[in-house]
């Protein structure tokens, strides 16, 4: 087989995506906006440098302790109060939170904002057995409404305009009086989730960062709804991937400064959450019991990855979703994965092979427009390239799964017979030669390049013999 | 300064080569107009980016040895293209780390400019002789974020006083070329193109120009089979064009 079946499911997603015109332009609009609040919020090139310095150094920093720091964590978790569950893979952290809501006699979960609990496919799991769940950020809640995953990992409903939600609503909430502009719908999502928040046996988040020294999980929002779902039910379920912890508090002011100015544009979001215990006894609110869930699923090996371990730095800001020239043309459903951009053309080949997830990297013009936004200073472009080397000619000890799978005979091939000519001087003049004398031959039609574009014609005469008969001297 | 310290390099791209030599000849022009001896090497090729960029490290480093051969002498390498410097500049090291040629891979890396960024540096300075025209400058990503040289641009553009020099809206947007990127996603590639030759329509410029020939082949195709009449050149040919 010449192309795999994934490359072929992307471009024909990519294709499907492109045809949605007046979708793309509300699309477009909204990025555009995006972007701007980033640039308002962070409008110093030289400032943004330095401070992304600090906090890519803190993230690089934990990593590097990360089974210290993860130790560390789970001892003041448990000293908290917090019970500490370690999961190794999607079915394991899925069993986990199934037998905690098992065990607690929950029926119905209220969910805040998480990114692991899509990436982990929990939604469907809670659902086969039985247990209702609701999504109460806005955007989630449009997406679950929707039958769709997010297209986003901040905006998870950022393709959807208000008509669209609006129809969605009026479908789900009949009883209710119709309306399309933005803070109506937005009291309406309000209201009708109250009394989800109010009935909820238990309450499922993720988390932005987790402080080993005080055994703190942080959350941050703007809706108030993570803090109604962390609060309000009895039980509390956090989940998140183990590359999330630092190591101390006072780490954390430039972490959540960048990581909201890229996302959002914000200073701060209007809640930042920390949790650090159930209720206690001379308390009159709060869950009364509190779990984390800490998810490996690949991350582990990629952080024994020297190659590829800056990947984990990420703080899934979606920063560099924002400003990817790919992303803002598509949209995230295009890629097929659970995190799309640039960070999922990063991390989805890692997490679940270079046979599946591959295929991600050729959405790239390596651009570099990502690499220049992320807060943490993750060489995105370069890894991304790094990647697309390892799927065809990979290192020969390369932990990553399915190395050197997407390498095809026919290209391989190509590339071998290219360099043939172009790293010996001689044989590269005869090519030229050749295609500068037969340019009125030179095909029309070049497969995928004349598709879309009008074929180029080679010169009348190359740059080595102008230059040589100008008389520029050869050395 | 002497005749021998004012030799440099000129590296002139395949895509230059085979495609767009005029804009190679008028790099050529452009340095000796700003004092320098050009040389141009018969044994460059190409700088191995296209396979580098798809993956194939050795195929890469293979063509970019055959080019440590041709460019011997400790003289600053000249490229018409910010695409092909950032990949000498930024990428050759790394592509030759631990291999017997790495020093020398560093040391040409450490030697390598890009035209505008070369000819601002040596502060050449531009007689406008030309009628006045509205050109839009598309800043390739490599010269925004490679070479980081979209400012000499620039500059030597605000010297010529008959050209207007417009910016397209979402200037610092990728025009979707990336090379294989064009071929191997080349519905995504085309739609980008578009937004980008919208945007650069909107402007009202006469002719559009760039510091790298990969952008304007891919833009100039999509232009021309949307039935677009904009005409393109690259920046030294237009330089060229406007003092000459
Ligand atoms: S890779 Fe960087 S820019 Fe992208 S989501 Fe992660 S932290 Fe943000």
């Amino acid at each position: 087989m010449n192309v795999p079946g994934p490359m072929t499911a992307l471009r024909a997603r990519v294709r499907e995506a492109l045809g949605k015109a007046p979708v793309r332009r509300n699309f477009r609009a909204a990025m555009d906006g995006i972007r701007a609040k980033r640039a308002d919020a962070l409008p110093d090139a030289t400032d943004f440098a330095q401070r992304r310095a600090r906090t890519a150094a803190i993230r690089a920093r934990a990593l590097a302790r990360l089974p210290e720091l993860l130790e560390r964590l789970e001892q003041r978790l448990e000293a908290n109060g917090i019970r500490v569950h370690w999961a190794e893979d999607a079915a394991q952290a899925n069993a986990i939170v199934l037998d905690l809501l098992r065990q607690a006699g929950a029926r119905s979960v209220i969910k805040g904002k998480s990114m692991v609990s899509e990436e982990i496919g929990l939604n469907d799991v809670l659902g086969e057995a039985g247990i209702a769940v609701v999504e109460s950020d806005l955007g989630e809640y449009i997406v679950q409404l929707a039958g769709e995953p997010p297209s986003h990992i901040v905006a998870p409903a950022i393709h959807k305009n208000r008509h669209e939600v609006a129809t969605l609503f009026q479908a789900h909430h009949p009883q209710r009086e119709a309306t399309e502009d933005i803070e109506g719908l937005t009291a309406e999502a309000r209201q009708v989730l109250r009394a989800r928040f109010a009935q909820a046996d238990a309450g499922i988040s993720g988390v932005n960062f987790l402080v080993a020294e005080t055994g703190t999980l942080v959350l941050v929002e703007n809706e108030g709804n993570g803090r109604l779902s962390t609060s309000a039910p009895p039980l509390h379920i956090a989940i998140t991937g183990i590359e999330k912890v630092i190591e101390r508090l006072d780490e954390l002011p430039p972490l959540l400064d960048l990581l909201t100015r890229s996302a959002t544009g914000q200073p701060i979001t209007t809640y930042v959450n920390f949790i650090s215990g159930p209720r206690r006894a001379d308390e009159l609110d709060g869950p009364r019991e509190v779990h984390l869930v800490l998810l490996d699923n690949g991350r582990a090996r990629i952080h024994a990855d020297p190659l590829f371990a800056d990947t984990l730095r990420c703080i899934r800001c979606g920063a560099c979703i924002n400003h990817c020239p790919v992303y803002v043309q598509v949209g995230g459903h295009a890629y097929g994965s659970v995190y799309p951009g640039p960070i999922g053309a990063l991390l989805e080949p890692q997490r679940l092979g270079l046979e599946a997830g591959g295929s991600l990297t050729s959405a790239c013009t390596l651009c570099g427009a990502c690499g220049d936004v992320c807060p943490v200073a993750i060489p995105l472009p370069g890894l991304i390239n790094q990647l697309r080397a390892e799927g065809v000619e990979p290192r020969t000890d390369s932990p990553l799964p399915d190395a050197g799978r997407l390498r095809h005979r026919g290209e391989a091939l190509l590339w071998r017979l290219w360099a043939a000519i172009y790293a010996h001087p001689r044989r590269y003049r005869w090519l030229a030669r050749l295609l500068t004398a037969l340019r009125r031959l030179a095909p029309r039609r070049l497969g995928a390049w004349t598709r879309w574009r009008e074929a180029p014609r080679p010169a009348a005469r190359d740059l080595h013999r102008l230059a040589r008969e100008a008389g520029f001297s050869d050395e | 300064m002497t005749k021998e310290t004012r030799e440099v390099y000129v590296f002139g791209t395949c895509l230059i080569d085979l495609l767009r030599p005029e804009a190679g000849m008028a790099a050529l022009r452009l340095l000796e107009r700003a004092g320098f001896h050009p040389i141009f090497p018969q044994a460059q090729s190409c700088c191995g980016q296209p396979a580098f960029n798809s993956g194939y490290r050795r195929e890469a480093r293979a063509v970019a040895r055959a080019q440590l051969t041709a460019f011997t002498r400790e003289l600053p390498v000249v490229v018409p293209s910010a695409s092909c410097a950032g990949m000498i500049r930024n990428h050759w090291p790394a592509l030759f780390a631990g291999e017997p040629e790495e020093t020398q891979a560093r040391a040409l890396a450490a030697r390598t400019f890009e035209l505008c960024e070369f000819l601002d540096r040596a502060g050449l300075v531009l007689q406008d002789r030309g009628e006045s025209v509205r050109v839009a400058l598309h800043h390739s990503c490599s010269a925004r974020r490679e070479t980081r040289t979209t400012a000499s641009a620039e500059r030597l553009l605000t010297q010529l006083s008959g050209v207007e020099c417009l910016a397209p809206a979402h200037a610092e947007e990728c025009c979707g070329f990336g090379g294989t990127f064009a071929i191997k996603q080349d519905a995504l590639s085309a739609a980008m193109a578009d937004s980008k030759c919208d945007a650069l329509l909107a402007t009202g410029a006469e002719r559009l120009i760039s510091q790298d020939a990969g952008c304007l082949l891919h833009l100039q195709g999509r232009l021309a089979r949307r039935g677009d009449a904009l005409p393109v050149q690259h920046i030294a040919e237009f330089l060229w064009e406007r003092i000459a």
